[in-house]
């Protein structure tokens, strides 16, 4: 599988990765030769068999719905480039 | 007193119960050799303040006759563990100046448990990398060099910084952290042990997420019994991750002079690799014979997936990546680079805070979760990691433990490997099966190749059975009888 350039643009912005037009070819043939690389999976035969979706087989344990942790937004907004009165702050996103 | 830093952790435990030593004396002896290796670029962070006033609270503890199982003992966090108040970076420019404000499960257990924090150990920028090099803070060395070179070599990765440090005895133990052979793989680059546990056995709860199906923590540390003191701590069920598995915690420290009599061990077949080199199998049929004269059996098996274990992770790794790594948006934490628009900023921060081999993996990860190729890719994936399993599983039917190579090669010079991703994603060629199958590892130093530099064999057990994987691994310890050194610490 080869990737093209437009391909990679539709990945880089699914992704939010700015990726400049200088940089597509080079990024294709990077990624190109990874999924080429991939595709020798194609050679497994599969037929039958479940994916693997939990590592250890465990039961996912419930618990009481009740809240025990939050109410802390000074906390939890600290590390923020920019925050005010607890709350994160971005750029306009509504006109 | 260049001594003190030459004990391993059991040695230094014994002397401060019996009030030998002290706290005090052997963290600023590490704190001197933290100064002295600062040319290794180990540490992101040095902590030196909170190191004195960890080891004066344990000389105090330690003078009641009371401490836990790491009192006093000086111990380095690899920086993707969070920890609260401390600069955590992961190796990243995104997470410029990010101070959490809570403390990961398996570091406050150290601290519990006694231990002192001497600092933050570099690492591939969010653990993706084999050789330190894709750090934001710049690579890490190794502090070995080939006999008679003086080419720098890397000290392997993804916490390349933890075996460094540990190496060159600036720090007596470490945390670590392994997706796809990122404690094994610098442990054997450096001489050292490390021991990545079944996947659950650790809490991931405040480690900064990877791939989260295959990452688990773990220490690096000179010797088995110090790896297996270290895990102790760090293991056990913990609410706040739910694949946390609620398992007692065995006694490692027990397992480790177990013997491996009457044990039966597998030699795979599928890792005698085409074009293996000879210094590597010769290492390897070393470690069959040892484990025999210790009286195990060997017996040849097959896990015939092997050849796929690789090209398996490179979907799920990236796509799991692609997932965790959706958080750093300049809103919350971290670098913010200002755009226009909302989704401008955050395709600036992205590409700004994002290394190459990040973006690369984010990418490849975005593309094999997008629609169309789902199935072709992820799902495939994760089918053919089932049969991955499923040859381990039917292995263990048969042996207690298997014996591999742990890395393809000795460590490499910097710059080497670095312009085709592929020849660098073969380095984890033995050690990435244990993440994908969930299985516990560890890595000991056989002995050195020609060049004068180390070589790691590694022992893989069954699910939940570190024990026998302590037991093996120090059978092979006791028989490698490694005392080698990086030259200059002599």
């Amino acid at each position: 599988m080869s990737l093209d350039k437009d391909t990679v643009r539709k990945v880089a912005t699914l992704a939010r990765i700015k990726v400049p037009d200088a940089d597509l070819d080079n990024m294709a043939k990077e990624l190109s030769g990874v999924l080429g690389w991939i595709e020798q999976l194609n050679e497994v035969d599969v037929t039958g068999v479940e994916p693997m979706t939990s590592v250890a087989k465990m039961k996912l344990t419930m618990r009481a719905d009740d809240v025990t942790d939050g109410g802390d937004a000074e906390t939890v907004t600290q590390n923020a480039p920019e925050g005010a009165h607890g709350f994160f702050v971005v750029p306009k996103v509504v006109e | 007193m260049a001594a003190l830093t030459h004990m391993t952790i059991a040695e230094a435990r014994a002397a401060l119960k019996a009030k030998k030593i002290s706290s005090a004396e052997l963290t600023s002896a590490h704190l001197k050799a933290m100064e002295e290796t600062r040319g290794l670029n180990a540490f992101v962070t040095e902590t030196p303040e909170r190191a004195k006033a960890d080891a004066a609270r344990a000389d105090a503890v330690l003078a009641k006759g009371e401490g836990g199982s790491l009192e006093g003992i000086p111990l380095g966090i690899k920086d993707l563990f969070c920890t609260e108040g401390i600069l955590t970076t992961a190796g990243s420019h995104i997470l410029d100046g990010f101070k959490p404000p809570y403390e990961s499960t398996v570091s406050a257990k150290l601290w519990q448990a006694g231990a002192v924090m001497l600092g933050k150990l570099n690492m591939d920028e969010f653990a993706m990398g084999s050789s330190n090099i894709t750090s934001h803070h710049g690579p890490v060395k190794n502090p070995w060099r080939k006999k008679g070179g003086n080419a720098e070599l890397v000290p392997g990765g993804s916490s390349g910084g933890s075996a460094a440090a540990v190496a060159a005895r600036a720090v007596m133990g470490a945390t670590a952290t392994d997706t796809g052979g990122s404690i094994r793989q610098p442990a054997a680059f450096t001489g050292t042990v490390g021991i990545k546990p079944t996947y659950g056995r650790c809490s991931r709860w405040g480690i900064v997420a990877f791939a989260s199906s295959l990452d688990q923590a773990g220490p690096i540390a000179r010797t088995v019994l110090d790896s297996a003191i270290m895990l102790q701590a760090m293991s056990g069920y913990d609410p706040k991750d739910s694949t946390s598995a609620n398992l007692p915690v065995p006694n490692f420290e027990a397992a480790v002079e177990r013997g491996v009599k009457g044990l039966k061990i597998g030699i795979p077949k599928e890792y005698r690799l085409d074009g293996a080199p000879k210094e590597i199998i010769d290492l390897w049929e070393k470690g069959i014979a040892w484990l025999k004269d210790a009286g195990a059996t060997t017996v040849e098996i097959s896990l015939p997936h092997t050849k796929y274990a690789l090209p398996v992770y490179y979907v799920i790794a990236p796509a799991e990546a692609s997932s965790n790594l959706a958080r750093y948006d300049g809103v919350r934490f971290g670098l913010r680079v200002p755009g226009k628009t909302l989704d401008e900023m955050y395709e600036n921060t992205r590409a700004a805070g994002f290394g190459a081999e990040v973006k690369r993996r984010v990418l490849i990860g975005t593309y094999v979760l997008s629609a169309g190729y789902y199935d072709a890719y992820y799902l495939r994936a994760q089918r053919v990691r089932s049969l991955i399993l499923r040859d381990f599983t039917e292995a263990y039917r048969q042996v207690d433990a298997i014996l591999t190579p742990a890395t393809p090669s000795a460590a490499f010079a910097i710059g080497e490997k670095s312009d085709d991703p592929v020849a660098m994603y073969l380095n984890d060629v033995f050690t990435v099966t244990a993440n994908l199958a969930g299985l516990p590892g560890i890595s000991v130093p056989g002995g050195l190749n020609a060049d004068g530099l180390p070589l790691g064999l590694q022992v893989i057990g069954r699910a939940f059975d570190e024990e026998t994987v302590f037991a093996v691994g120090r059978a092979l310890e006791k028989a490698a009888n490694f005392t080698a050194m990086p030259e200059g610490l002599r």
